[in-house]
C-alpha cells in the first residue's frame, strides 16, 4: 500500500489545491492577491495546477503602495504577461490623493496601514466576494488563529473573538451582500515548506531573493535598503553589504538578511539553521506593538 | 516524511496551552525573537518564569485573561515528524473552536489537571474526540508537581478516565503522567517519576503508528469545478476537477456518477497537468470520462466496484454549535464537501448527558453545546458513507440559511 502514500509537500499541495476550487466553486467574484513575494509567487503556481488547461476564475490584484521593489514589480508584470492572466493594479498613492489620506511620517514612514484602504476600496470597485491570499499560520501569532475562509464584514474587518467554526475540509463560503472572504490556501504551510516547495517545482523568483550587493543603513540591528522612500539622517552610514531577503514587502518596512546564498539549496540551508524567525528577521512594522497584526486585521488587512 | 497532526483538549486551565509552549521549547522549536517576546510579556506577570502559554495564545484578548479563545496552529518537526498541532481552548462557551481543532486531528491529548481529576469539559470534549472517530487518545495527567509526583493520585485518574474510555468506545488511550509547567516527562523522561515506565510525551508522538485516516478502498471523489476551456484547441476539453478524498482510480474504472446513479467509464487522469494511469486519496486531480453526462459542482464520481449509500434521509449525529437552538422543524443547509442541499431537522431522538454519559429520550431541543442524535431530511439525494466507516463522505455541516453561520456538525450514521 506504500505506493499509495503522499509525501507532506503532496499533501500540502492537494489542500490548497482543494481550496483553489472550492472558491472557484463557491464566489462569483474572487481574486488572488498577489504582492510579488514568494507565498504569493507559490499561490499562482497552484492556481495553475488547479485550473490549467483553463484561465484562472479571477484576475490577480495588487495593492501597489508605490514602495515597492523594482524587481518585485517587473517579476509580476512579467509573471502576468507570461501566463496570459488578468492583472489588475490599485495604486495607494491614488488613495491617498483622492481621499486625502495623510502620509505617515518619519524616517521609515511606511505605507503599510494605508494599504487597507486601497485594498478595500478595490475590493468595492470589482465586488469581489472572495480574496486569496498566502498568508500562513506559522508567521504570525495572531494569523495562527484564522480560520482558512476567514469572513470578513462590510468593513473589511475580522472578528477573531466570533469565527465560524470550520470542520474537516468542508469549507462554508456564504456570506451577505457587502461581505467577503479571505480565504488562505497555504495556511498550513510553513516557511521552510515554501522554500522546499519552490525548489522542488522550479520556481523562478524575483532577484533580491538571492545574495547581492546593496546598500544599506543599520536601525536596531536590521539593515534596511537605501532608497528615496526613507529619510537617511546624518548618523547613518551607508554600507554595501551581501544581502538577500527573506520576505518581499515594502521597502520602508522589510529589513533585508546578510547572505551569500545564490541559490535555492544554499537558502534553504540557511534558513534550516537561522535562530530567528521569518518576521522577526525582516519586518519593521511588527515591532510597534505586541499586537500589531491582530490590529491589522481587525481593520481590514490581508 | 509522515505528518502527524494533533489537537490539546479538555477542561480550563488544565495546561494545554502550556504544555505545546514546553514541548515548543524543549523541542528548540522556538525562534529567539519570539522567545524575546514572550518574555518581555511575562514580565508582567509575578513569576519570574515565561508564561509558555503566549506562544499559542496570540490574541490580546486571550493574554489578557490568560485564556484560550480559539484554536491556535503551531507547527513543528523532528527527524522522525513533522507535527500540525491545534491548542483548543478549554472553556465550554468556545467548545465549537476546539470541535473545529479536533476535526481533522489524527490524535488528540486529553489534559487532566492531577489535582482535580475527570471533569465535565475532559468528557465533554472525549465525547466529541470519539464522535469525530479520532483514534489515538493520549490522557496527559498534567501538574503532576502540585501532587508530588504521587503515582497514587496518577493511578486514580487512570481508573477514573478508563471507565469514560470504556462507556465511549475509545479504544488506543495511552496514559503519560506530567508536568507540562516545569517539562517532565514532555521531551525527556522525569527522573522524578521513576514509577512510570512508558515513554515521554514528545517521544510517544514521534513512534506511535497512526493507522491511516485515509482511506483506500472506497474510491469517492466529489467534483468541485468544471475545467472547460473552450478554446479552438481544446474545444472539446471537459475535465472534472476535485479531490479524491477515498480510494483509487485506474484510467478504464467504471464509475457512478452519483446521486444520478448514471455510469460512465474514466478516460483519462491528470495529476498537476500530466497524464498519469491512475490516482489515489487524497491527489487534487481532474477526471475526464468516455461519456458526456451532465455532471457539475457537488456530484460525487464514485468508483462502482464500491458503492456508496445515496438517501433523502439521514440519521445523524450533532454537535450544536449554535446559541440559538435546534428545534424540530428547523430548515439549514446541508454541506457535504462540496454539496450543498437544504435540508429540516426532522426530530430528535436523544441527546447525551455529558456527565452521566446516558442518553436522555426526546428532548424539545437542543441548545449550544449540546450532542445529540437526530433525522435529517435533505432536499435532494445525498450520496455518502457512515462516518465511523468513512470519514470522508460521512460527515457534514449545517449552515443557519439567515446568517450563514456553520451552526452543526453532523456525523452520518
Ligand atoms: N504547577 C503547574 N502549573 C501548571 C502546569 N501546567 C500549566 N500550569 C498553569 O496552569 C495555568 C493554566 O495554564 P494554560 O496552559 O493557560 O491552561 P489551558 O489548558 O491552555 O487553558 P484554556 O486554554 O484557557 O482552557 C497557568 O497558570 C499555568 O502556568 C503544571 O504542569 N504545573
Ligand atoms: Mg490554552
Amino acid at each position: 500500500m506504500s505506493a499509495y502514500r503522499l509525501d507532506y509537500l503532496d499533501q500540502l499541495e492537494s489542500e490548497a489545491i482543494h481550496i483553489f476550487r472550492e472558491v472557484a466553486g463557491q464566489f462569483e467574484r474572487p481574486a488572488l492577491l498577489f504582492s510579488g513575494g514568494k507565498d504569493s509567487i507559490t499561490l499562482v503556481h497552484l492556481a495553475l495546477k488547479a485550473f490549467r488547461p483553463g484561465k484562472f476564475p479571477f484576475p490577480l490584484v495588487h495593492i501597489d503602495t508605490g514602495h515597492n521593489f523594482q524587481e518585485a514589480l517587473d517579476y509580476r508584470d512579467a509573471l502576468a504577461a507570461t501566463l496570459g492572466e488578468k492583472l489588475i493594479v490599485r495604486h495607494v498613492g491614488d488613495t491617498i490623493k483622492a481621499k486625502q489620506l495623510t502620509e505617515p511620517k518619519g524616517k521609515f514612514a511606511s505605507r503599510n496601514a494605508l494599504q487597507t484602504f486601497t485594498l478595500l476600496d478595490t475590493i468595492e470597485e470589482f465586488k469581489f466576494d472572495a480574496c486569496i491570499g498566502g498568508a500562513r499560520r506559522d508567521e504570525e501569532k495572531a494569523r495562527a488563529k484564522e480560520r482558512i475562509f476567514s469572513v470578513r464584514d462590510e468593513f473589511g474587518q475580522w472578528d477573531p473573538k466570533l469565527q465560524r467554526p470550520e470542520l474537516w475540509n468542508t469549507y462554508n463560503g456564504k456570506i451577505h451582500k457587502g461581505e467577503n472572504v479571505r480565504v488562505f490556501p497555504i495556511s498550513n504551510w510553513t516557511e521552510l515548506d515554501v522554500w522546499n516547495y519552490i525548489r522542488r517545482e522550479k520556481i523562478g523568483l524575483p532577484s533580491i531573493y538571492f545574495s547581492h550587493d546593496r546598500e544599506v543603513i543599520e536601525h536596531q540591528g536590521q539593515l534596511v535598503a537605501v532608497s528615496e522612500f526613507i529619510q537617511l539622517e546624518s548618523t547613518d552610514r551607508v554600507l554595501t553589504r551581501k544581502v538577500r531577503y527573506r520576505t518581499v514587502g515594502d521597502m520602508t518596512c522589510t529589513a533585508a538578511v546578510e547572505s551569500t546564498a545564490t541559490n535555492i539549496d544554499d537558502i534553504i540551508t540557511e534558513i534550516i539553521a537561522t535562530k530567528t524567525s521569518e518576521r522577526g528577521e525582516t519586518r519593521i512594522d511588527d515591532r510597534v506593538s505586541e499586537a500589531a497584526m491582530e490590529d491589522r486585521k481587525k481593520n481590514g488587512y490581508f | 516524511m509522515d505528518l502527524l497532526r494533533f489537537i490539546t483538549a479538555g477542561s480550563v486551565d488544565d495546561g494545554k496551552s502550556t504544555l505545546i509552549g514546553r514541548l515548543l521549547y524543549d523541542s528548540k522549536s522556538i525562534m529567539i525573537d519570539q522567545l524575546e517576546a514572550i518574555e518581555r510579556q511575562s514580565k508582567n506577570k509575578e513569576e519570574g518564569e515565561i508564561d509558555l502559554a503566549l506562544l499559542t495564545d496570540g490574541l490580546r484578548a486571550e493574554r489578557e485573561q490568560g485564556i484560550t479563545i480559539d484554536v491556535a496552529y503551531k507547527y513543528f518537526s523532528t527527524p522522525k515528524r513533522k507535527f500540525i498541532i491545534a491548542d483548543a481552548p478549554g472553556h465550554i462557551q468556545y467548545t465549537r473552536n476546539m470541535v473545529t481543532g479536533a476535526s481533522n486531528a489524527d490524535l488528540a491529548i486529553i489534559l487532566i489537571d492531577a489535582r482535580n481529576g475527570v471533569a465535565e469539559q475532559t468528557r465533554r470534549h472525549s465525547i466529541i474526540a470519539s464522535l469525530l472517530n479520532i483514534r489515538h487518545v493520549v490522557v496527559a495527567i498534567n501538574k503532576m508537581d502540585l501532587v508530588n509526583f504521587s503515582q497514587d493520585v496518577y493511578n486514580n485518574i487512570v481508573i477514573d478516565y478508563a471507565k469514560v474510555a470504556q462507556s465511549l468506545g475509545l479504544k488506543q488511550v495511552t496514559y503519560i503522567p506530567l508536568s507540562a509547567l516545569q517539562g517532565d516527562n514532555i521531551v525527556e523522561k522525569s527522573d522524578k517519576m521513576s514509577w512510570y515506565e512508558g515513554p515521554s510525551l514528545l517521544n510517544y508522538l514521534e513512534e506511535v503508528e497512526i493507522q491511516d485516516t485515509i482511506d483506500l478502498t472506497n474510491g469517492r471523489f466529489p467534483v468541485q469545478y468544471v475545467i472547460r476551456p473552450q478554446t479552438d484547441d481544446l474545444h472539446d476539453y471537459r475535465g472534472y476537477a476535485g479531490k479524491i478524498i477515498s480510494g483509487v482510480y485506474k484510467v478504464g474504472d467504471t464509475v457512478t456518477v452519483q446521486p444520478a446513479g448514471i455510469q460512465s467509464r474514466i478516460k483519462a487522469i491528470e495529476v498537476a497537468g500530466k497524464e498519469v494511469e491512475e490516482a489515489f486519496a487524497p491527489q487534487s486531480i481532474v477526471l475526464h470520462l468516455a461519456d458526456n453526462i451532465d455532471i457539475s459542482r457537488g456530484d460525487v464520481i464514485v468508483n462502482a466496484a464500491q458503492p456508496v449509500k445515496t438517501a433523502q434521509e439521514l440519521e445523524v449525529l450533532v454537535c450544536w454549535m449554535d446559541n440559538k437552538p435546534l428545534v424540530p422543524g428547523n430548515k439549514y443547509l446541508l454541506q457535504i464537501n462540496s454539496r450543498v442541499v437544504r435540508s429540516v431537522v426532522r426530530n430528535i431522538e436523544y441527546k447525551l448527558d455529558v456527565n452521566t454519559l446516558e442518553r436522555n429520550e426526546a428532548p424539545a431541543q437542543a441548545l449550544l453545546n449540546d450532542v445529540i442524535k437526530a433525522t435529517i431530511k435533505t432536499a435532494s439525494p445525498i450520496p455518502y458513507d457512515s462516518y465511523q466507516e468513512l470519514r470522508a463522505n460521512g460527515g457534514a455541516i449545517l449552515i443557519d440559511e439567515t446568517s450563514h453561520v456553520t451552526v452543526g456538525a453532523c456525523m452520518i450514521q
